[in-house]
């Protein structure tokens, strides 16, 4: 079993939902992403997101955009941010991390090389924005031969009859986009999930996490209600940029409090 | 038009939308089901007769079309060699070829039920084209457009103003046209119900790179048959400017199965090719992956996209469309760069022996022309497309030549 599927199955045991928080590797510098990481760890994260910095994040908001800029500023590349994972992994063997990204740096990189070096280090499964499944075939071969999860997105705009098609060959989780737009705009309500969450798990037997718009406790405790996961990324950001990473750290705990909370509720 | 032979040059894409390992669909799961629809009903109006008729008639009664193709004699004795002709887009209402594919566009988004426009624009020579095509059909439209390019192109930016267009100047990334891009796409994610993305050049996520070279290809198909007129025979060169490459894919297109017509596009060449401000994607990139498709990029070793950079805002971009890469690689078109000093010194020499003002764009185009037409024979024939006017680079070409207006 992977590491993404052995969190799941832990957590359906114990009846919850996963908390993902996000980290944009090398913002505002490589130590800071390192700390964040373990931190998170030991804070209530379930899995870790971690960005990897791209010059035209087109499907990215200011705020992601922005930690991208300052993640390049520090010099952050692939290999400098697998470095990142390896070293982190390095103390911790349980909490999964997915890469998120965009496909040019991979292709730059090489896919086979970069999906090789990519299991070397710990990471546990691939989110490439603009990967749609109908070019995946790109990637899919290198990344299942590595053990790689590729995690595929699906959008409000995803009809039914699409939904098989984009679920092909992805594996790890599901990622639900739940509004139409850019990271950290808009927040989808539990009437837009209650309508959404349903629709996907008729089409599929993979955890499903929700993300885009998801910001505080409360959020993220509507997400778990109708999915297995919340992914947090802008406003943690913010919280990084506007205090520091001892207040991300209190902000994860919050959220896994809320995500923990939920069902009990 | 003519037919297209099963083994020619004219039928790419394939059903993935690649020329050659080139194109492609490479956007958000959001986007990608309204790519697929966007593709059916392109696929569906190419084929309906009526939106043809519309399309002509707007054509020939608002942009003026056909264009005129004029013989430049004083700049071809001024050179001394080739017989040069223009194709004279920079006539068409708007003063460029972009209201060719925008007219196109606009029909396939009313069409669709689309009630929203949006574009992105560097020149502002697409956006003020977008911005009046909206104002002709009622449709309301935003514009983004790269902080750096608001300045340098003030005319423009005022000119869709007053067409009734918002304009978003952009201000992430390096500012200019492929920054634009970037926000048009994200607000295309998020208004993808009611909203049409019109972009301006033949590149994209497929079907765009094809359908704005079929909006396109009245260019060529009308100086062919004008030439043909003129001369009785097709022309030994066919030369554009390429940015995104939309004017000279539509000039190349029905010419690609011609073995005697030498096709060749000009990359704004910045500073030199052998300075790092250019906006070369083909003679000094390598392929990756870019705003939907996959093509030649400026990009440094980490894959990161390296800021272009030329005296004219049109060719300001990174990349190129899809095809001229395929056309690049398979060796079909040769693609030259021409540098900043260059074009203004074209710019200069059209508008003294024509008595016609150029786009900058259009004077890359030119500037090569000058370098070759001298070691032709005098019976052997230059086709160029004058792409675009200049009354929107006066300003810039002043600042250049150090006078004040
Ligand atoms: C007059 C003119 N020519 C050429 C271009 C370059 O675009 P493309 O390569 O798509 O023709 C532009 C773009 O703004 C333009 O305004």
């Amino acid at each position: 079993m992977s590491r993404i599927a052995g969190v799941f199955a832990g957590l359906k045991a114990e009846g919850r939902a996963a908390l993902i928080p996000f980290v944009e590797a090398f913002d505002p510098d490589r130590a800071t992403s390192l700390t964040l990481l373990k931190g998170m760890a030991e804070n209530g994260a379930d899995i870790i997101e971690v960005g990897m910095p791209f010059t035209d994040p087109m499907a990215d908001g200011p705020t992601i955009q922005a930690a991208g800029r300052r993640g390049l500023l520090a010099g952050a590349t692939l290999k400098g941010t697998l470095a990142l994972v390896a070293e982190f992994r390095a103390d911790n063997a349980h909490t999964p991390i997915v890469l998120m990204g965009y496909l040019n740096p991979i292709c730059s990189y090489g896919v086979a090389a970069f999906c090789q070096d990519a299991a070397k280090a710990g990471v546990d499964g691939l989110i490439i924005v603009d990967l749609p499944t109908e070019e995946a075939d790109l990637v899919l071969p290198d990344a299942g031969k590595n053990g790689l999860d590729v995690i595929r997105l699906i959008a409000p705009t995803t009809t039914d009859e699409r939904l098989p098609k984009v679920l092909e060959g992805s594996s790890g989780f599901v990622y639900y986009v739940s509004i139409t737009g850019i990271t950290g705009t808009r927040t989808a309500s539990a009437e837009d999930l209650a309508r959404d969450i349903p629709r996907i798990r008729a089409a599929t037997t993979l955890p499903i996490a929700v993300g885009f718009g998801v910001r505080t406790p409360e959020q993220a405790a509507t997400v778990a209600k109708f999915a297995d996961g919340a992914i947090v990324a802008s406003a943690l950001i913010e919280t990084l940029r506007r205090e520091n990473a001892e207040a991300v750290l209190r902000d994860v705990k919050a959220l896994s409090a809320g995500v923990k909370g939920a069902r009990a509720a | 038009m003519d037919s297209v032979l099963p083994n020619s040059l004219r039928n790419a894409p394939d059903a993935r939308g690649r020329f050659g390992e080139f194109g492609g669909r490479y956007v958000a799961e959001t986007l990608m089901p309204l790519i697929l629809e966007l593709e059916a009903a392109y696929e569906a109006a190419k084929a309906d007769p009526a939106f043809q008729t519309e399309l002509e008639y707007y054509l020939k009664h608002y942009v003026g079309r056909p264009s005129p193709l004029w013989r430049a004699e004083r700049l071809s004795k001024e050179l001394g060699g080739a017989k040069i002709y223009f194709k004279r887009e920079e006539l068409n209402h708007t003063g460029a070829h972009k209201i060719n594919n925008c007219l196109g566009q606009i029909l396939l988004a009313k069409r669709m039920g689309k009630t929203r426009i949006i574009a992105e624009t560097g020149a502002g020579q697409h956006g003020v084209a977008t911005a009046t095509v909206c104002a002709l059909f009622g449709l309301p439209c935003t514009i983004y457009m790269g902080a750096v390019d608001v300045e340098r192109q003030k005319p423009n930016v005022f000119r869709m103003k007053l067409l009734g267009a918002e304009v978003v100047p952009v201000s992430s990334g390096s500012a200019t046209l492929k920054d634009a891009m970037n926000d048009a796409l994200r607000d295309w994610v998020a208004n993808v119900r009611d909203t049409f993305y019109i972009i301006g050049t033949s590149a994209g996520p497929h079907p765009y790179p094809a359908m704005v070279r079929d909006f396109q290809c009245v260019i060529g198909n009308e100086a062919r048959e004008q030439l043909m007129e003129a001369e009785g025979r097709l022309p030994d060169i066919a030369i554009a400017c390429v940015g995104g490459g939309s004017n000279a894919i539509g000039l190349f297109h029905p010419f690609l199965d011609e073995e005697t017509v030498k096709l060749i596009g000009v990359e704004a060449a910045g500073k030199g090719l052998e300075t790092h401000e250019h906006a070369a994607s083909l003679n000094k990139g390598r392929p990756g992956v870019l705003h939907g498709n996959r093509t030649y990029l400026l990009q440094d070793e980490d894959g990161q996209i390296i800021e272009a950079h030329s005296i004219s805002a049109g060719l300001d971009y990174p990349g190129i469309g899809p095809e001229h890469s395929w056309l690049h690689d398979i060796k079909r078109v040769e693609y030259v760069g021409v540098t900043d000093a260059e074009a203004l010194a074209a710019f200069r020499l059209c508008t003294r022996t024509e008595g016609i003002i150029p786009a900058l764009e259009s004077s890359h185009a030119i500037a090569h022309v000058a370098k070759i037409a001298g070691h032709m024979d005098k019976d052997q024939i230059i086709l160029l497309n004058l792409s675009g006017r200049g009354d929107k680079d006066i300003f810039a070409v002043a600042q250049h030549l150090g006078v004040e207006l």
